[in-house]
Formats: structure tokens, sequence, C-alpha cells
């Protein structure tokens, strides 16, 4: 039996904020995603939701794998948010940039998942590509991102703009350790 | 004349068929060690289950059926008697929580997971007891028995089929490494799901069931699935027995620490290969 280590990082945010998008982008596999037809009108503002979570994959070599889970959007399935912050190495808060409504719940998003597990995160304002995205600068005023933590625009379309996201997020998790390090000498 | 017996000479499929064809109203109470199944028929039809070990109240069902959330049943239980299932229901379908059909639809599949696995219990000792009903307060769904005699036996063919296949749930698993190959086009369930964001080589099948609230039957046959598929691999538990919690999952005994305290341990060296991979893609 192999010793491949497993890594783990977490998509979330709020529903149609483009999570099942961003894993697709830059998965090696095809998004493994429980989605099904939207059926309240209420919701209705595009096709397909996820109902539990998405899965992709990014193998790093034969005995390293990252795996890639985003959180369902809608509330009633949030009780897959905890089982899937377990054992992450960082987090991801994708924001809607262009669906102000949504703010508030992205912020309690972020608090839910910071109370889950003292890892990294950033936060990804998507839907940059579209006129009426909110500017970074005024994304972290509204939401009140605290100062060390990075709002990096995104465009969860785009491979380079997520690999953009993933590695800031990744150079988040290395000055986590230096600095953890460097406290314990 | 007193209907009992152990399951060892009598089997479940046997009492079913007997309850079904003479058409019998009453509580059949099936007991092994410490878990105990109470069914009760009102002419020949399944009305109510419960088991000892499981959630039988309504908002504990809806929970598990998906209709509820865990925040929802903690508000509901601060505002409404929750010990009265009819009260409860009503109280739910008026303040638009669920339908009537939501609570039909999950109660029926509780009952019938009962009974189904049921069908897995080859020892245990049985009476039944005529005439005895359920109490008021539970909400009853009629089932009749003939398709869960047949589903019933079918499973059972299953489950011994499985249990040669994977006869040890006090082993872990992982998730292989062939990537690419198996994982497309498949689709899972939200329950499949639940099993998936458990799996790492610290928590064995057994302990994953018991954060899940899967029965015996339940977890081998998903992974079982999951085996078949290439996704995971069985492997010898490591060190400390952690499973991760889960606020769906409320009745395990002893609170386990929250995932806070338990860091992943990632190493600096693996950090700057990801990153490295990351930028050649
Ligand atoms: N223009 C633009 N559209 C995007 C972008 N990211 C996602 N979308 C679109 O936004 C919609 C929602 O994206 P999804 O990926 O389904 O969102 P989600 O967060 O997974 O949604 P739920 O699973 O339902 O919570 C889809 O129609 C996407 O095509 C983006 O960066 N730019
Ligand atoms: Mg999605």
């Amino acid at each position: 039996m192999g010793k491949v280590q497993t890594v783990k990082m977490v998509v979330t945010g709020p529903f149609a904020a483009g999570k099942t998008q961003f894993i697709q982008t830059i998965s090696e596999i095809e998004v493994v995603s429980t989605e099904r037809k939207i059926s309240s009108e209420s919701e209705r503002i595009k096709e397909r939701t996820t109902v539990a979570m998405d899965f992709g994959r990014i193998t790093v070599d034969e005995d390293l794998v990252l795996y890639l889970f985003g959180t369902p959007g809608q509330k009633r399935f949030d009780f897959m948010w905890e089982i899937l912050s377990e054992g992450m190495l960082g987090f991801i808060v994708l924001i809607d940039s262009v669906r102000p409504e949504t703010f508030r719940e992205a912020r309690n998003i972020l608090d839910t998942f910071r109370a889950y597990a003292p890892t990294p995160y950033v936060v990804a304002a998507n839907k940059q590509d579209m006129e009426d995205a909110w500017s970074v600068e005024d994304l972290r005023i509204a939401l009140r991102i605290e100062d060390g933590v990075k709002v990096l625009p995104c465009v969860a379309t785009d491979r380079e703009s997520v690999k953009r996201v993933l590695l800031e997020l990744l150079y988040s998790i290395l000055e986590r350790m230096d600095a953890e390090e460097a406290e314990s000498e | 004349m007193a209907l009992k017996g152990n399951l060892r000479d009598f089997s479940i499929t046997q009492l079913l068929n007997l309850i079904n064809l003479a058409r019998k109203t009453g509580t059949l109470t099936v007991e092994r060690s410490s878990e105990r199944a109470d069914l009760c028929f009102r002419e020949g039809k399944l009305v109510y289950a419960s088991l000892g070990n499981q959630h039988n109240r309504l908002d504990q069902i809806l929970l598990k059926a998906g209709r509820l959330t865990t925040e929802q049943t903690r508000l509901i239980q601060a505002q409404v008697n929750a010990t009265d299932d009819k009260e409860l229901g009503l109280w739910l379908i008026n303040a638009g929580y669920v339908t009537q059909k939501d609570i039909l639809q999950s109660v029926r599949q509780h009952m019938l997971e009962i009974v189904y696995q049921l069908f897995t219990w080859t020892d245990g000792k049985f009476r039944f007891e005529p005439n005895q009903l359920p109490p008021p307060e539970r909400i009853t769904v009629p089932i009749g028995l003939e398709n869960v005699i047949i589903e019933g036996t079918r499973r059972m063919k299953e489950w011994e089929q499985l249990q040669d296949e994977l006869p040890d749930l006090d082993m872990a698993l992982r998730f292989t490494d062939r990537p690419g190959t198996s994982l497309r086009n498949i689709s899972l369930s939200i329950e499949e799901w639940r099993v998936i964001s458990f799996i790492n080589p610290r928590n064995t099948i057994r302990q994953i069931a018991q954060a899940t609230n899967m029965s015996e039957f339940q977890i081998r046959k998903i992974v079982y699935g999951m085996l078949q598929a290439g996704l995971v691999e069985l492997v010898r538990p490591e060190g400390r027995e952690v499973a991760p919690p889960s606020r769906g999952g409320e009745r395990r005994e002893a609170p386990l620490p929250p995932p806070a305290q338990r860091p992943p341990a990632v190493k600096r060296s693996v950090v700057m290969r990801l990153i490295d991979r990351i930028k050649q893609l």
C-alpha cells in the first residue's frame, strides 16, 4: 500500500457565487458534484445548484494529492460544512461581486468556517469580469475583512485567475507556518 | 396463543409473512443484547416502527431525511413540545417548515429502514402483543408487507454477500492513488458524500457509521460500492481514534474535540510542492 498524502482545501461562499465553476476550472478530473435542478422560484437565477458538495482533484506527484471540496450554497445543506471543514489545510471564501444581497451571508459563512478551524483563508471576489462587479477595495470594507487577510480579484471561469487565488492561499499558509515556527523558537 | 420465540428458529421473513397472511393487529418486539425494535401492525399492515438506539422522534427523523437543518431542530425544540409527534407535525406544517407529504415520506422511509435492518438480525428474542398499537402521539403510515418482504429478502442476500466481501468494520479507508480513472461519471448520493468526507486512515468504518448515523448494512453497502469503483481502499487504522464531529450526529456519548484542536500535520515541504505544481498548471 502506498503512502500517498492527501491534503484538502475547501471552497465556500454563498449560493451561486461560482464555487462549482472555480473547482471545475482547475480540477484535473471532471468535478464530481451532486447537483440538481432548482425548484424554488426565488432561487431560480440559474439552472442547477450543488446539494452536497463538489469534489475536484489536483495530483502533485505519485505521493501527494490535493482535493478541492466545494460546499453547497443553499442553507439547508449547511450540515455539510462542518464535515467538510475537518482537516482542511485552508479555505477560500468566494464572494459574488455582483450581488450585494449575498454579502451578509458571505460574512456569516466566513465566520462559521473560521470557528470550525483556525486555518488560513483568503477571500476571492468572483465575477470580476462583469460590469456590475464591486471592486476588491469596496468589498473589503463591505464585508469587514481584517487587514491581514487577502481579498483577491477572481474570475472563476479563467484558469490563470483560479491558479492565482490558490497560490495566494498557499502563500498565506506558508507565512502562517513560518510565523508559528518563529514563535516556538 | 402467544407468539414468542427466537429469530434463530423463526425468522423475520417468516414472522412478517404470518402477520401479513393473518391480517394481525398488534406490536412485535424484537430484542438482542442491548438493542430493541418495535413494529406495530394494523390488520396486517405495518403502521409504525421504532428502534431503541435510533432517533425515532419526528424532528430527528426529518433532520436525518434532510428536511430540517440542525439549526432548525434546535430552534424548534426551544419553541414547541417536541415529544408529541402529531402536534409537532402540525406545527411544522403551519410554520411552513415542511409539507405533510415531506413528513409522511420521511416517516415511511424511517420505518422501512428499521424493518430492513431487522432482516439482518439472525438472532434475538421476539414477542407479539396482540391489539397493542403505538401511543396516540405517534404518526402512523400504513405500509403493505408484501413488498417489504420481497425487498427485505433481497437485502438479506445482499447483506450476506457484503459480509463476505467486507468482513471487518474495524478497518479504515483512504482514497486510492490512481487519479483520473474511475472517478469520472460517478454520481454520489448525499449519504455517500457524508461517508467520503469522513474518509481518513484514522477513522475506522465502524466509526464512520457511528458519526454518520448509518446502520452496518448501509455503511457496508456504501463502502463496498466505493471499493468496487476504485475510489477508496482498505487500510489498517492509524493511531488514535478520532472521528470528526458532525452537527447531524447529535447522540454520541462523549463529545469529540472540535476540529479546531486538530490542525492537520502538513509539512512546509508539502506546501512548497503544491505551489510548484499549481504554478505549472
Ligand atoms: N461572468 C462570470 N460568471 C461566473 C463566474 N463564476 C461563475 N459564474 C457563473 O455563475 C453561475 C453560478 O456558478 P456556480 O459555479 O454554479 O455557483 P456555485 O457557487 O457552485 O452555486 P451553488 O452550488 O448553487 O451554491 C454559473 O452560471 C456560472 O457560470 C465568473 O467568474 N464570471
Ligand atoms: Mg455549486
